[in-house]
């Protein structure tokens, strides 16, 4: 049955995984990259922005002046900890007739997209989530309020992804 | 041509496979179309001097009399040659499967409309061209502009290539496709024009515009003493009444709604008449408005959502009762829910909107998804289980708190409908089941060729 994330799907039997697909949804977190790229572009324009609001007011004011670097800090430290949150949060599950892809933690957003639904399937990664060996999925519907993106996937997973989803919006096209 | 309307019962759903789209005939606009266009260089004339009052004034007290004659000879003759040209270059043509249109003059354009994709064709007759008698033909497709109409036909002409791709659309056999003809239409309801006026003057919106056209110039007047600052706010103010009361009135007068093989039919206007046909099958949404002032006399408005399309009245204003039959023609299958059966959400959701809390509601049949909101205007949104297109739950940090969940189903018109505050365990029973149910629904809905 085609249930189930590819690592787990084995593990259960093929019927019990059905049954568990109703009840409970096989989820698959993003890996790590996503979160590295994202704390690494925190500390950069955070780190710059500590610099020029410590150290020119600090040079030309006065030492004490050099304090106003301590704002962007917090939100440096806070931001560190956010990502991380936000970065959990991300989750999504094939199931056998729909994608579930949940995320956020204070504003939650679960979102169901049959396959059947799927007008195209997206592969997405700018320079720098290139860089980090990152890609996204973006599905679309004839909806434009579904916003179905998974962002973050190794460009491997991303490619089987499309490649899955395509296929399986094929085999069970419904149009509008 | 054939005669529409009397033919029509001969309709037979015959299957010949589709012969080779070899020779196809092109065929031009109708000759009153150049003059279409001639409008255009005086729009962007009025359109600047409107923009830019003072300027336009200065300039025009600098012109004499020569100027603008020069300006004339220069101007009109380019314009009629723009027109001519535009009108000489577009073409279209009709195969078994597509309406093609071929236009532009600088930038060649062709567009091959698949006829099964057509969401909803529209004729309409804006009242200079009821005085040519030329007809404007409107074809909604998903994801493109407003481009793709035929304008202007003759106005049988435009019928007769109305019927004819709505057959063929239909999945008529491309040699009857030509002699099917309209199908017969069967009229709904026909709105009198007595009804449509006391239901525009029970409108707020009416009186609103009305009030801001009268108040807000004339406390500009008595702060300003600007003729220029009053005169520009006061104009679009009052055109904005007008268009809410007047406006709609002309536009919404002798609203006729008919049903046909070939779908919905929709005639209205007083000086425009605009005659929109909706096939089986297309209508994503449908919403059943209730103004505050209408619940007494028990009157309701529907609006629906095709996508790809910009009408959206069914009916303007209708008895309630009414309404839902009709509502049950557009959608097979469904009965709209009644106000007892759609259920509330829990009681802490005062907590989260106090008071608009009790407008919500919700109701899931076995063929609708439908919730309510508003609380003076209500409005109940109905969509089939087969037109959603995702599903979604949204939870705030407030929601969380009391634990209650928004539910969200987009639909292919680009429309969301938003079952709020459920609680939360039922929003995540919603959200799995509607998943499921709008897979399922899609089993039993009908074809796009609606008659194969």
């Amino acid at each position: 049955m085609e249930t189930g994330s590819p690592d787990d799907a084995g593990t259960a039997g093929a019927t019990d995984a059905v049954v568990r697909a109703r009840e409970e949804p096989v989820w698959t977190g993003l890996p790590p990259g996503l979160l590295r790229m994202r704390r690494l572009l925190l500390v950069v324009w955070l780190g710059l922005l500590a610099l020029a609001a410590g150290l020119l007011p600090g040079l030309f004011l006065g030492p004490l002046w050099a304090t106003l670097a301590l704002p962007p800090l917090a939100v440096l430290g806070w931001g560190w900890a956010m990502l991380e949150r936000n970065w959990r949060s991300w989750r999504y599950a094939e199931r056998a007739d729909d994608l579930l892809i949940s995320r956020g933690v204070l504003w939650r957003e679960e979102t169901v997209v049959p396959y059947g639904r799927m007008q195209l399937v997206e592969v997405t990664s700018g320079p720098v989530e290139r860089h980090f060996g990152l890609a996204s999925v973006q599905l679309h519907t004839a909806a434009a309020a579904t916003d179905a993106t998974i962002p973050g996937l190794d460009p491997a997973e991303a490619e089987r992804l499309r490649d899955r989803l395509t296929e399986l919006g094929e085999a069970r096209s419904a149009g509008l | 041509m054939t005669t529409p309307g009397t033919d029509g019962g001969t309709r037979a759903a015959e299957h010949v496979p589709p012969p080779p789209a070899d020779g196809v005939t092109e065929r031009r606009l109708h000759p009153v179309t150049p003059l279409r266009r001639a409008w255009a260089p005086v729009a962007v004339l009025v359109g600047w001097a409107v923009h830019d009052p003072d300027q336009a004034q200065r300039q025009l007290t600098r012109l004499t009399t020569t100027h603008l004659l020069i300006g004339l000879a220069v101007l009109i003759p380019a314009a009629g040659l723009y027109g001519f040209l535009t009108w000489w270059f577009t073409h279209y043509a009709v195969t078994d499967t597509e309406l093609r249109i071929r236009t532009g003059l600088l930038f060649r354009r062709t567009a091959h409309i698949r006829l099964e994709r057509i969401q909803a064709i529209d004729v309409t007759q804006p009242l200079l061209a009821r005085v040519a008698g030329v007809a404007k033909l409107k074809l909604d497709v998903i994801g493109t502009g407003k481009k793709d109409e035929l304008a202007f036909l003759g106005a049988d002409e435009a019928r007769a290539l109305r019927a004819e791709l709505l057959a063929r659309a239909a999945g008529f056999a491309p040699e009857t496709a030509h002699e099917v003809g309209e199908a017969p239409a069967r009229q709904l309801l026909r709105v009198p024009p007595g009804v449509l006026a006391v239901s525009l003057l029970l409108t707020g919106a009416t009186w609103g515009t009305l009030l801001a056209a009268v108040v807000v110039p004339t406390l500009l007047w008595l702060a300003t003493h600007n003729l220029w600052t009053v005169l520009a706010t006061a104009l679009p103010l009052v055109g904005a009444a007008g268009a809410s009361s007047a406006g709609r009135f002309v536009g919404e007068y002798d609203w006729t709604v008919a049903e046909s093989q070939d779908g919905l039919r929709i005639d209205h206007g007083l000086l425009d008449r605009a005659h929109e046909t909706v096939p089986p099958g297309r209508v994503q949404t449908v919403r059943i408005v209730e103004p505050l002032l209408w619940r007494r006399r028990r009157w309701v408005r529907v609006e629906l959502d095709v996508a790809g399309s910009s009408n959206s009245v069914l009916l303007p204003v209708a008895p309630r009762e009414i309404a839902e039959a009709v509502v049950a023609r557009v959608l097979p299958g469904v009965s709209v829910p009644a106000a007892p059966d759609l259920s509330r959400p829990p009681r802490r959701a005062a907590r989260c909107r106090p008071l608009w809390w009790r407008g919500y509601g919700l109701a899931v049949t076995d063929a609708v998804f439908a919730a309510r909101y508003g609380l003076l205007r209500r409005t109940l949104a109905l969509v089939p289980h087969a037109k959603v297109q995702s599903v979604r739950l949204a939870q705030g940090p407030w929601q969380r708190a009391l634990r209650l969940a928004d539910v969200r189903v987009d639909t292919g018109a680009n429309k969301t409908v938003t079952a709020r505050l459920r609680d939360a365990d039922e929003a995540a029973g919603l959200l799995d089941g509607q998943a499921e149910r709008s897979r399922t629904g899609r089993r039993d809905a009908p074809p796009d060729r609606w008659m194969a």
